[in-house]
Formats: structure tokens, sequence, C-alpha cells
């Protein structure tokens, strides 16, 4: 048996031993695991899945072993993804510390800081969230102006952010800072990381039209934020932030089912509108919409099957990261407001018997955001533009 | 994004270097200008053939390289870059995989010749104005030994000039495959030349008598080969897309990078950048979707029939797209003829139509689905 097949084999039985019952039912928004201190396991087995992966370094399978993680290379965590695909089992835990601060530590964090903080990640004992929009720094990201005063051995932040995922239940926070007021737009941010309890944070949700609050304003009254905990160093802050805003494009762009729910588009639409007397769907246009969707889809998931394999192989996606953004967030946004449409009237349920939660209209609704975060669809096309196709020179 | 084979990535450059040197967009125009019958120059095409292009998708035992369908579509795809003419679709795809699909003395008798550039066949399937393979009403009849085969062919692509035709017809109630000769005294071909510049015949049988060994397949044998032959002809043309694509992109950004007006280079023009992006991610997940179709063909995959009817329909918008926005974003200059987009327009037209359009191949995909 070569390696690749014994670790298949290996895994799937660990898998099949360590995965309980629960935690390989379909999962909704309120069956996700953040982790972090405050955290309240939906039940004994969510916290059982966890720790079990995270005691075998699965939850970040990626990292080295001596940061939380297995150190497993590109085909053994594809194995994972798909062993795990296999029998359903939930992702055991899924946060910002994952996704977006454990990358940049590995990559600008000093040793200190990565045996500090990442291994806390991987086992879920700390909740992260993101400081990077402010009110006056959307799209403009460099323009940030919250301000970091150097006071000796500690800055003094003062400042407000907007967007912050989850900043409400988060216990720490990466956060772009104005630290160096003389140097330029671009070299004057530093990356700090500082505790949410910290006297002086705040924060506020912000209720969306979906009905829901997953971003807050977050407000820095004189927050006191030790020296060492800067990342890399000062006037560091934006290439590390670019570099994060890349890995987030990739997320954003090539997640499966996560962040979209590629949901049976076809079956929905024969369960809600019925098929007429020759078998096609008993509505003309809306069956050539969902044809037209269905060629657009196929030609996604090849791109990011190619992608995947491209980055497998070793390769960095770089600048092209936004034309995954930018295809996958505008084909999501298709995809619900052909979901609506197909959904009739069932859809437009926001509360009461049938349609639970609204999931449908709240969903529609929502999507909506995906074209805005993490960068617009207007700022990945400039990108593309200036990075890809140098236009102009 | 796709990471090419070692093999492929060879056959890509030396199909680059021949063809920018050999069969550039301008020697295509000055043939357009000749009004030459043909349509392609027949000095260039054996060179090709001596490269072995003709027999890429068949087996070694007939003088074929057997490197699959992935292959073919680099090829194709550096034709349409090139506006190449070459008939290489008629017979190194489709009439190739009919042959290799049938197997047996078909293959032996005929392969040979097809891999050597020796003999060409073109496809006498279409019978009306929109793409109907599995509407026939050319019909042949039992005669002694052999067929009497009557009917009418459209849109015989490379019709001039072939040497075989391969023509679908009804026996007895099955389709069937027949190899013809399309100078016998009872077929007709009137020639023509379509807005691509490229040649397709329109041919009459009037009661053509076929020997016994004309009958390449009947019923489910004929219908795996020309299923088969339809397949990888339509993704393969959906690579060639992809070449004129790209091409039309590629000279429309750099015009964007030259051209200057209200004092500046228009590419600084932020509504021209945002076209100029998205135009270029719609190739590059049409090019992975075409790779993965024809990948999926060389692997026998199941899903590789859906996957080549999204491919063909997605070329088909991709390269609208391309041509469209590229004579747009040149303005006036992109109207003229002095230009190249309008070839590229207009042969992308044509393969858009080519072994079915758009809907054509999304009424299969939902038909498919069960909707």
């Amino acid at each position: 048996m070569s390696d690749l097949a014994l670790f298949r084999a290996e895994t799937r039985a660990w898998l099949n031993e360590n995965c309980p019952a629960e935690m390989r039912l379909p999962m909704g928004e309120d069956d996700i695991c953040w982790g972090g201190i405050n955290f309240e396991f939906s039940c004994p087995a969510q916290r059982e899945w966890l720790n079990a992966m995270a005691t075998r370094g699965w939850t970040v399978p990626a990292w080295p072993q001596d940061c939380g993680g297995a150190g497993l290379n590109g085909d053994e965590q594809r194995i994972l993804t798909e062993e795990m695909r296999a029998i359903n089992a939930r992702p055991p835990l899924q946060s910002f510390g994952i996704w977006m601060l454990g990358p940049a530590l590995l990559e600008f964090g000093s040793q200190a800081q990565k045996q500090h903080y990442l291994p806390q990640i991987a086992r879920g004992e700390i909740r992260w969230c993101q400081g990077y929009s402010e009110p006056g720094a959307g799209s403009d990201l460099a323009s940030v102006r919250t301000k970091g005063a150097d006071a000796g051995d500690h800055f003094v932040v003062t400042g407000q952010k907007i967007w912050t995922s989850y900043a409400n239940k988060a216990d720490w926070i990466f956060c772009l800072v104005r630290t160096e007021p003389d140097a330029s737009k671009h070299l004057g941010i530093s990356f700090l990381l500082f505790d949410m309890t910290s006297k002086g944070v705040s924060t506020k949700p912000i209720l969306l039209i979906s009905g829901s609050s997953p971003f807050c304003e977050t407000f820095f009254d004189a927050v006191q934020v030790p020296k060492e905990n800067i990342v890399g160093e000062r006037g560091q802050g934006w290439t590390i932030a670019k570099y994060l805003l890349t890995h987030e494009r990739e997320m954003i762009g090539a997640s499966d089912s996560a962040i979209f729910g590629s949901c049976d588009l076809t079956a929905e639409a024969v369960d809600s509108i019925g098929l007429d007397e020759t078998g096609r769907l008993d509505d003309a246009y809306l069956r050539s919409e969902l044809g037209d969707f269905l060629v657009e889809e196929m030609a996604f998931d090849a791109h990011l099957a190619a992608t995947k394999t491209y980055m497998r192989a070793g390769n960095q996606l770089g600048a092209r990261s936004a034309e995954l953004k930018y295809l996958g967030t505008e084909l999501n946004k298709s995809r619900q407001s052909l979901t609506m449409a197909m959904g009739g009237i069932e859809a437009l349920t926001w509360e009461g018997p049938g349609n639970a939660l609204a999931q449908t209209a709240r969903g529609w609704l929502r999507s909506k955001g995906n074209s805005i975060e993490g960068g617009t669809s207007e700022v990945m096309l400039g990108i593309l533009a200036k990075a890809v196709l140098k236009i102009p020179s | 994004m796709e990471i090419l084979s070692e093999d492929n990535q060879m056959l890509r450059d030396a199909a680059t270097g021949f063809l920018t040197k050999t069969m550039p967009v301008s020697a295509f125009r000055e043939m357009r200008d000749r009004n030459d019958p043909l349509a392609y120059d027949k000095a260039a095409f054996d060179e090709t053939a001596a490269l072995g292009w003709m027999g890429l998708v068949l087996p070694e035992a007939v003088g074929g390289a057997n490197f699959g369908y992935r292959a073919a579509g680099v090829i194709a795809e550096e034709i349409g870059r090139n506006l190449s003419a070459l008939p290489f679709h008629s017979t190194a795809v489709l009439a190739a995989t009919v042959l290799r699909s049938i197997g047996g003395d078909v293959l032996t008798n005929w392969g040979q010749g097809l891999a050597s550039g020796e003999t060409l066949v073109a496809l006498a399937i279409d019978e009306t104005n929109k793409h109907r393979p599995n509407q026939i009403t050319t019909t042949a009849v039992a005669n002694g030994d052999g067929f009497i085969l009557t009917g009418r062919k459209v849109f015989v692509v490379d019709g001039v000039g072939a040497d075989h035709l391969i023509a679908t017809a009804m026996l007895d109630g099955e389709l069937a495959l027949f190899w013809v000769d399309p100078s016998a005294d009872t077929t007709t071909l009137h020639p023509q030349i379509m807005l691509d510049a490229r040649n397709a015949a329109s041919v009459s049988f009037d009661g053509q008598s076929l020997p016994a060994a004309a009958l390449l397949a009947k019923g489910d044998l004929a219908q795996t080969a020309l299923d088969a032959a339809l397949r990888a002809g339509r993704t393969v043309v959906a690579a060639e897309q992809l070449g004129i694509a790209r091409a039309c992109a590629q000279q429309t950004n750099e015009y964007l990078r030259t051209r200057k007006q209200f004092g500046t280079l228009i590419g600084n023009f932020q509504a021209l950048q945002h076209r100029a992006s998205d135009l270029y991610c719609e190739i590059e997940q049409t090019a992975s979707l075409i790779a993965a179709a024809l990948n999926a063909i060389d692997a026998n995959a199941e899903n590789a029939e859906a996957l080549t009817r999204a491919a063909k329909a997605k070329a088909a918008k991709t390269g609208r797209l391309a041509t469209e926005e590229a004579v747009q974003m040149h303005g006036g200059i992109g109207m003229t003829d002095e230009m190249d987009l309008g070839l590229y327009m207009k042969r992308d037209r044509a393969l858009a139509e080519f072994l079915g359009d758009r809907a054509c191949h999304i009424e299969w995909l939902l038909r498919n689905k069960g909707v």
C-alpha cells in the first residue's frame, strides 16, 4: 500500500471511530462551532468533536505541528477533506483565527507569537475578529485613521472600525492602526493584536437587510496595547493586510459549501413550480434562466477545481485571487436571485410556518454583500486590470 | 490556471511556433482575398499533417499519435488564435473519432489515410437550419448487396476538397453511417463560402448507389460513434473559440495600453478597465471548463457529455462577448476590414452555430436534469 493509501485508510478508520453521529448531520448557520472563551457548545458532541480533531492537529491540518496543526502536505489535506465529506463530517471549528490571523502569523509573526497564539486558535480557545474597515476607509482601506499613539512600552489606540464580523462575540482583535502619522499613507499602518476586554473597547451590532447582525461597529477609546503585540515591523501593516486580503479572496471565492450553500436548484425548481405535460419546468422563462445558470455554475466549478490543482502544485495565486472572488460572489448572487424567483410566494415568507427561519429570503438578501465584503467587485476588476492585464502599462 | 502535461505543453509550443510563422492571420486574409474555393492552403496543410496533427486522436496501429482530445484542444486553441484555416475539425476530430469508435475493419481500412493526411473526410449530418443530428430524413434502402442513398445535407464543413463524406441516414428505421464518394454522378456538391471565408458545402444524394462496404455502422454502434464524434467535435470547436477570444482580448488590452484620447491612455478609464477585466475572468473560467470537458472525454468520465455541452454553450457566450467587446473598445477602427477583429468575429459566429448553438446544448443539459 502506498503512503497515501495508508494515510487514507487510517484517516477513514479514525474519523469513523471519533466523529460523533450528531456531527454528521446537515448543518445550518447556528450549528457552526466558532470556539472562543464565551462560546456555548450546542451539544456535548460538538465539544467532543472539536477536542478530538484539535488533539490530532486536524482543525488546522496544514499548519506545522508545533503550532497546533498536523503538518499535512497537499495530498494528505485533500484526502482528509474527501474522507470528512464522505461521512458528512462537519468542520470541527471555523474562525477568523484559522482563516485570517493564522496565515498572517505564519508568514509575518515572531517565533514567540506563533507559539503563543497559533495553538490557541487551533484548539478554538480564543475567538478573533478582524478590525480593518472604517467609516472613512471602505474600498480605500489604506486610508485607515484609527490612531495608535506611541506611549513608550505601549500604543494608545483611539478610533472606530466598522463591518467588524462578530466583534461582539470575539475575544481578541487583529487590527490595522495608524502608528506612524508622519509616514506615507501605505507605510504608516501597523498590525496590532489586542484583547477585546481591554478598557476602552466597545461594540455595537449593525442590523442588516437580511434581519441578522453579523457585523459590528467597534469603538476604541484610548485602548492600551503593549508594543510586543505588533505583528511584523512598525509600518508593515499594509503589507500584511494585503497578504491577508489575498488570502481572504481565495477563501471567499473558493469556499464550496461553507459560504455558498450549493443547493440543488433544479430539484427546488421542480418542487416549487412543477413540470408541464412535456416534462419541462412549467415556466419557460425561468427554465431558460436556470439553463444559463447551470452552465455558469459548471464553468466556475471547473475553474475552482483547476485553481485548487494549481495551488496544490505549489503555485501562488497572487492577484488572480481577485478573479475567483469576483466570479464566485457574482455567481452566488445569481444563484440566490434565481432561488428567490423559483421559490415564488413561499420564498417571501419572513416569519411564520413554512420556510423555516425565512432562509431563502434572508440568504438572498445576505448574498448582496458578497460582492462588497472583502473588496468590492469593482475593486477586484481594478486589481486585475492593473496587476494581471497591465492596463494601462 | 490549468497545468498542462509536459507533452501537451510541448505540443502547444510547437503549434504556436508553426502557426504564427506559417499560417498567421495575414496568411488567412490573403487566402480570403484570393477567393480560393478550397479555403485553405494545401501546402500548409500538408506540413501540419507531417507534424502528425491529423492522427492526434487515432491509435498508433493506424499511424496515429494517440495523444487524445486534450491535445486536439491545444491545437484547436492555437488554430483559433491564428485563424489558421485547416480541415482539422472535419477530418482529424470528427471523422477520426467516428472511425476510432467503430474500430475493427473500418478503422483498419481508413484510419491510415486519415492519420497521414492523405484522406480528407467531412461529416454530412445537418439537414436543417439548426443542428438536429437525430432528426434525419436522408434514407438508405437495400439494393442487392449494397444501398441506395437519397437525401440532402447542409453545412458540410470542409465538404469542398473532401475525398469522402461520412453521411448519416436512416436504414430500416435505424441510424446508419455511410462512407460516401462525393464525386459520384448521383451526388451533387454545391460549394459555398461562408461568412468566415471557409468552405461548407451542401450535398444532394440523388439515389446514389453504394457498395455493401460503404455501411460503416448502424443501430447502436452508429449512434455511439456519432455521439462520440459530436462530443469530441463540440469540445474541440469550443477550444478554437477560446483561442479566438484570447486573441481578441489580447489585441484589445494592447489597444487600451497605447490608444490616447482626452489627453490620456484610454486604459486609464475605469469603465474600460472593468470591461477588460470582466472579459478576462470569463475567458479564464471558460478555459477551465473546456479543459475539464476534454480531460473528461480522455478519461471516459461519466460527466463528459454534460461537461461538453456546457463547454460548447459557454464558449459561444464568451466568444461573442470577446469579439463584441473587442470591436466596441477599439471604436470605429474595430469596424474596419483592415483590422483582424472582424475576421475573428465571423469565425466565432460560424463556430457558435457549428455542431449546435448555445440553446441546443442548454436544452440538453436541462433535459438531462429532468426539467
